[in-house]
């Protein structure tokens, strides 16, 4: 007999930043990190307007641009060429991270390594041996938007839980994480640990566990 | 008659001194001055610092400055990213120091130097590794790491447009660290796409008042090619 865990059909990547995309209320200002995160922007419905902050100084950042209509100075900090929405600035660095450190984002969505059921949240450096990692704005970002959600796979490629007791990797910020969107389930960070909101289709609890290393409960409805 | 603007590159990068920190604007290559960094290279200055968000990539600019062995210390967020060639040669070999700063402490350690504040206290890497060696202090119940600011002997910016007196616009994401810089070191040097009449700017449209600018190149290199 199969398995929940096998019978259930993980989400892709698309298929996070889709269900992701779904809990961004109109209104929000949101920074969404490079990598998996910026994939949420093809989620949010047309008809609702949520702003998109880049670190590197846009506000109101649009999609990526059509053949032949790229501007060659307007890059996202990922280093994509973007275009700017209607309605949408520019600003410099220090005033880009002011709205970052200054609380004025609503939410950062990141990419992890992993994350703690305290909420700490590892996503820059895989070794304390790495001298030379690359922090970018991470930990700005960590510290300052007011909420800091994570996308990514619920384990590594050789199937070690990404939601663990403790940290191992490099640490990006202390308790910063409000809630985890995995390719299994969507769980909310509490004070007694990880609280499952939602999983795919087909899976249980108890097979959700099994993959996890942290502890798990149902969120209370 | 005050007049900003040099005709050549030599009066541009005159008296960069050895041992200089160097802040050099631009995200990735996007409103990097890398004419300005060619400029740097023939003057010849060494034993630098340098201040930039990345450390170069492919051979030329910033990477061919690394190369070349004239730069000592990096401060930098991202110092690795495709392309980063050189600066993983020369760091592999222990030829070069670096200092891995958070992007938004850096912007505001160069903020808090052009503004006059000495030091400021930020949440940014409570807790981490980046946080050793920093003195922490709990205000109002959450704690925050001690950052100085950070000065530069030199700043070497893009614009977009410029005037005589050092008045610069700058054009979309090209603007980043360069309006920052231009407020943060002792001798501000602009490449400018655009040179234009004085009083043709329009003054709402002003991003740094030419009070931050002492040196003014036209350079209208066209656009940038790489990211």
């Amino acid at each position: 007999m199969a398995t929940a865990l096998e019978a259930c059909k993980p989400l892709t990547r698309e298929g996070i930043a889709q269900r992701l995309a779904r809990d961004i209320p109109e209104g929000w200002y949101v920074n969404l990190g490079i990598g998996a995160p910026l994939k949420v922007a093809d989620y949010i419905p047309a008809d609702r307007e949520v702003i998109i902050h880049s670190e590197n100084g846009i506000l109101g950042m649009g999609p990526v641009p059509a053949p032949g209509e790229v501007n060659p100075w307007l890059i996202n900090a990922g280093k994509q060429y973007v275009t700017l929405r209607s309605g949408g600035s520019y600003t410099h660095h220090a005033d880009s991270f002011a709205m970052i450190r200054g609380g004025h984002l609503d939410l950062c969505v990141l990419g992890a390594f992993q994350v703690a059921e305290n909420g700490d949240v590892a996503n820059w450096s895989i070794s304390d041996n790495d001298t030379a990692p690359a922090v970018g704005g991470a930990m700005d970002l960590a510290a300052g938007a007011r909420q800091l959600w994570v996308l990514m796979e619920h384990t590594t490629k050789s199937g070690e839980s990404r939601l663990v007791r403790r940290c191992s990797y490099p640490l990006t910020a202390l308790g910063a994480v409000k809630r985890v969107y995995t390719n299994l389930a969507v769980l909310d960070i509490t004070d007694d640990g990880f609280a499952v909101r939602d999983m795919v289709p087909g899976l249980t609890l108890e097979a959700l566990q099994d993959v996890t290393d942290a502890p798990l409960r149902m969120a209370s409805q | 008659m005050i007049n900003k603007i040099v005709q050549t590159m030599a009066e541009a990068m005159a008296d960069i001194r050895d041992g200089s920190i160097v802040l050099l604007g631009g995200f990735g290559s996007i409103g990097q001055p890398n004419e300005l960094i060619e400029g740097l290279i023939e003057q010849g200055a060494k034993d630098l610092t340098v201040v930039s968000n990345n450390a170069g990539t492919g051979r030329f600019g910033l990477a061919k400055l690394l190369e070349l062995g004239r730069v000592r210390k990096m401060i930098c967020s991202y110092p690795r990213s495709a392309g980063s060639v050189v600066f993983e040669e020369v760091y592999r070999a222990g030829k070069i120091e670096l200092e891995i700063v958070p992007q938004g402490t850096m912007s505001e350690r160069m903020r808090a130097a052009g503004a006059g504040i000495p030091a400021f206290y930020t949440a940014t890497a409570v807790g981490t590794k980046l946080a050793a060696g920093k003195e922490e202090r709990e205000i109002g119940g959450r704690k925050y790491l001690f950052e100085e600011a950070l000065h530069g002997d030199v700043a070497l910016v893009e614009a977009w447009e410029a005037d005589r007196w050092g008045n610069l616009t700058y054009r979309s994401s090209a603007r980043n660290f360069n309006p920052v810089m231009a407020t943060a070191a002792a001798l501000t040097i602009v490449q400018t796409q655009h040179i234009v009449e004085l009083g043709a700017l329009d003054p709402e449209k002003i991003v740094t008042p030419g009070i931050y600018v002492n040196r003014v190149l036209h350079v209208p290199y066209g656009e940038p090619k790489v990211i």
